[in-house]
């Protein structure tokens, strides 16, 4: 963490962010920096605001005050034009997947074309097909719809959607929960795989301590309002913070941390 | 994701042809694509053999792959084989994952569906509608089984839900109620007025608009604002509930949706719409007497010394009588479409917009049935 960074490789910049609801503070002078080419989660106790500071860097929950820099541009205060502009160049995975149920799955992954591209409805289909192929799916799962999807199915055209502008950051909600253990180790191979062959920078929320172990370059823990640690997971196992403590040290903490160091 | 730079293309990608070889330029990324196809076509292809060099590409993402390959492809079938050389490392494993996965995506053609001739579309919405009117019947028996069992065992009666479904359904309906009677009554009294004066039968008014309002359009008007507003709310919130297993999980802690959702609702109603009947009714006589007082010069006092004598309490009753009809049709019908609603959002909306046109077109159907059952009776 002591080598030069290059400014221009920061992808997300958060300074002294502070996001609340009503008189309720979620975070308070906040930091957080994500590096281009990371695979970034974002970890903490319910209640600790992961979505929330997700929320906020997506640009669907305004800040209290402090900065949010992405790609070097701040968005907190941004005018509609330009959070247009800059809206293409991330996609976002949501936790229920939030296909819109009307339509099939490549019309799902054509949206986001459609809207921020001129190309012919011909090449807009072409493209759909090949990020449902790159997100997993059989070739068949284009033409179904989301309430035929199984919830593995579901979440891979979640996230081809997310993938369909080529954006080079991508935030996944809570991207295993709810899958079976074959499925939720496919999807983290799955990020891995993007990650290196697109060179993506991924941010997540989650709850899953395989993928903590498995897909991610470095965790952000949250707590007391703030960041309270942000390192590699074998790292942030070791560190001596007691919210930490308490959220590794458990069962189940313990039993992840063994299964990978087998 | 593009593999070198993420920032907006500032480089539209293009290839250029110079003594036999060509050189791919610029950043293949989607922000560029646009145009593309008409630069390539403008592009003079050498005879035979190209060989293409990819090493002047800036960034490429998985779009300019595609394309990219796609080009290939365009010009082996027109022009021969194709070599692609010199293009960096990290753009040829992006251009080998792309290539692989195109392989497995190939574009499935939906199924066939041959067009549907006339009798086929007929005959087909003629069971579609047969089958639903029967599942609408065994809905009615349904819900009657439910009120039965409530009757018989009182206790389990869900008195929170049919007083505030009250409130919603009636209460909260009276201002809108208000102002559209008070409105239709001043209308039926200025145009039917304009007639009267002719004949100078200006007294008469009082005859018009109470016994049309009170006989017809204010039981009629009140269902049909009712229907709009609370019969397509059952439909959307129950249709929601069922999207979000809300109903099934009433069914797993052992209520039955029936007697939660439906049966208070129904009940509700049918107390509130004859209220809000009669309230309408007031309220459109009212509008009918300002009239009659500014158009006619039919006095307040006139107006009411003449009323009772006019109107019977039977086409009083027989307006209000219809509305507790009207207002089971409304509950049923949008109860019923909320639990035909499946999948998602867009059902949700094409059941509301079903209840709200059936339970409108129901209640014109049931006031008509009316009219002619009672003038068969002499009523």
């Amino acid at each position: 963490m002591n080598e030069a960074i290059d400014p221009a490789s920061i992808v997300v910049e958060i300074r002294g962010l502070r996001t609340g609801f009503g008189s309720v503070l979620i975070h308070e002078n906040l930091n957080l920096d994500i590096r281009r080419g990371e695979v970034v989660a974002l970890v903490g106790g319910s209640g600790s605001g992961k979505t929330t500071l997700l929320r906020a860097i997506i640009m669907l929950l305004q800040p209290m005050a402090g900065s949010i820099k992405l790609f070097g541009q701040e968005i907190v205060g941004i005018d509609d034009a330009a959070a247009f502009r800059l809206r293409r160049r991330f996609g976002m995975l949501f936790q229920q997947g939030a296909l819109f149920s009307s339509l099939t799955v490549r019309e799902n992954v054509a949206v986001p074309l459609r809207e921020h591209t001129p190309l012919p409805a011909r090449q807009i289909a072409e493209i759909a097909d090949l990020k449902i192929a790159l997100a997993g799916l059989p070739a068949d799962a284009g033409a179904k719809l989301p309430r035929e999807l199984s919830g593995g199915m579901l979440k891979r055209a979640a996230l081809a959607r997310a993938l369909a502008l080529d954006p080079a950051l991508l935030f996944l909600d809570e991207p295993t929960a709810g899958l079976d253990p074959v499925s939720a180790g496919a999807f983290d191979e799955l990020v891995v795989q993007l990650k290196e062959s697109l060179g993506l920078t991924v941010v997540m929320v989650t709850h899953d301590l395989d993928t903590l172990w498995q897909a991610t370059d470095r965790v952000a823990f949250l707590g007391e309002q703030r960041v309270i640690g942000y390192a590699p997971m074998r790292e942030l196992t070791r560190a001596e913070h007691p919210l930490i403590q308490a959220y590794f040290e458990g069962p189940r903490g313990r039993a992840a941390g063994s299964r990978r160091a087998e | 994701m593009a593999v070198v730079s993420s920032h907006p293309v500032l480089n539209p990608p293009a290839v250029r042809c110079e003594a036999g070889r060509c050189w791919c330029e610029g950043d293949w990324t989607l922000a560029g694509v646009e145009g593309l196809a008409a630069r390539l076509r403008e592009v003079r292809w050498p005879v035979g053999g190209i060989e293409l060099d990819g090493a002047g590409i800036g960034a490429i993402d998985t779009t300019g792959a595609l394309l990219l390959l796609n080009l290939i492809a365009d010009l082996e079938r027109s022009q021969g084989p194709v070599h692609l050389v010199e293009l960096r490392e990290e753009h040829c494993a992006l251009l080998e994952l792309v290539r692989e996965r195109r392989a497995s995506a190939g574009i499935v053609a939906a199924a066939a569906t041959t067009p549907q001739g006339f009798l086929e579309r007929l005959g087909r919405t003629v069971v579609q509608h047969f089958g639903s009117a029967v599942a609408f019947v065994a809905f009615i028996g349904e819900a009657a089984m439910a009120l039965g069992r409530l009757i018989v065992h009182p206790s389990r009666f869900r008195w929170r839900a049919l007083f505030g479904n009250i409130e919603t359904a009636g209460v909260n309906a009276l201002p809108i109620i208000a102002l559209l009677s008070f409105m239709m009554g001043v209308v039926i009294a200025y145009q039917g007025g304009r007639q009267l004066e002719f004949y100078g039968a200006n007294i008469f008014i009082v005859e018009m608009v109470a016994l049309t309002m009170l006989r017809e359009l204010a039981p009629l008007i009140t269902a049909i604002i009712v229907a709009g507003r609370t019969g397509s709310s059952y439909t959307a919130q129950i249709g929601t509930m069922r999207i979000t297993e809300e109903v099934d999980a009433l069914r797993t802690i052992g209520i039955p949706p029936m007697d939660l959702l439906v049966v208070p609702k129904l009940l509700a109603l049918t107390v509130a719409l004859p209220l809000l009947t009669v309230f309408a009714d007031a309220l459109s006589v009212f509008g009918g007497m300002v009239m009659a007082q500014t158009l006619l010069g039919v006095s307040f006092s006139d107006f009411l010394d003449r009323l009772p004598r006019v109107v019977t309490l039977t086409s009083f009753l027989l307006g209000v009588g219809k509305a507790p009809v009207f207002a089971a049709i409304i509950a049923l019908v949008g109860c019923y479409q909320g639990f035909r609603v499946r999948g998602g959002a867009d059902s949700v909306g094409r059941q509301t917009t079903v209840s709200v046109v059936q339970s409108i077109f129901l209640v014109i159907a049931a006031d008509a049935l009316f009219s002619v059952v009672l003038g068969g009776i002499g009523l």
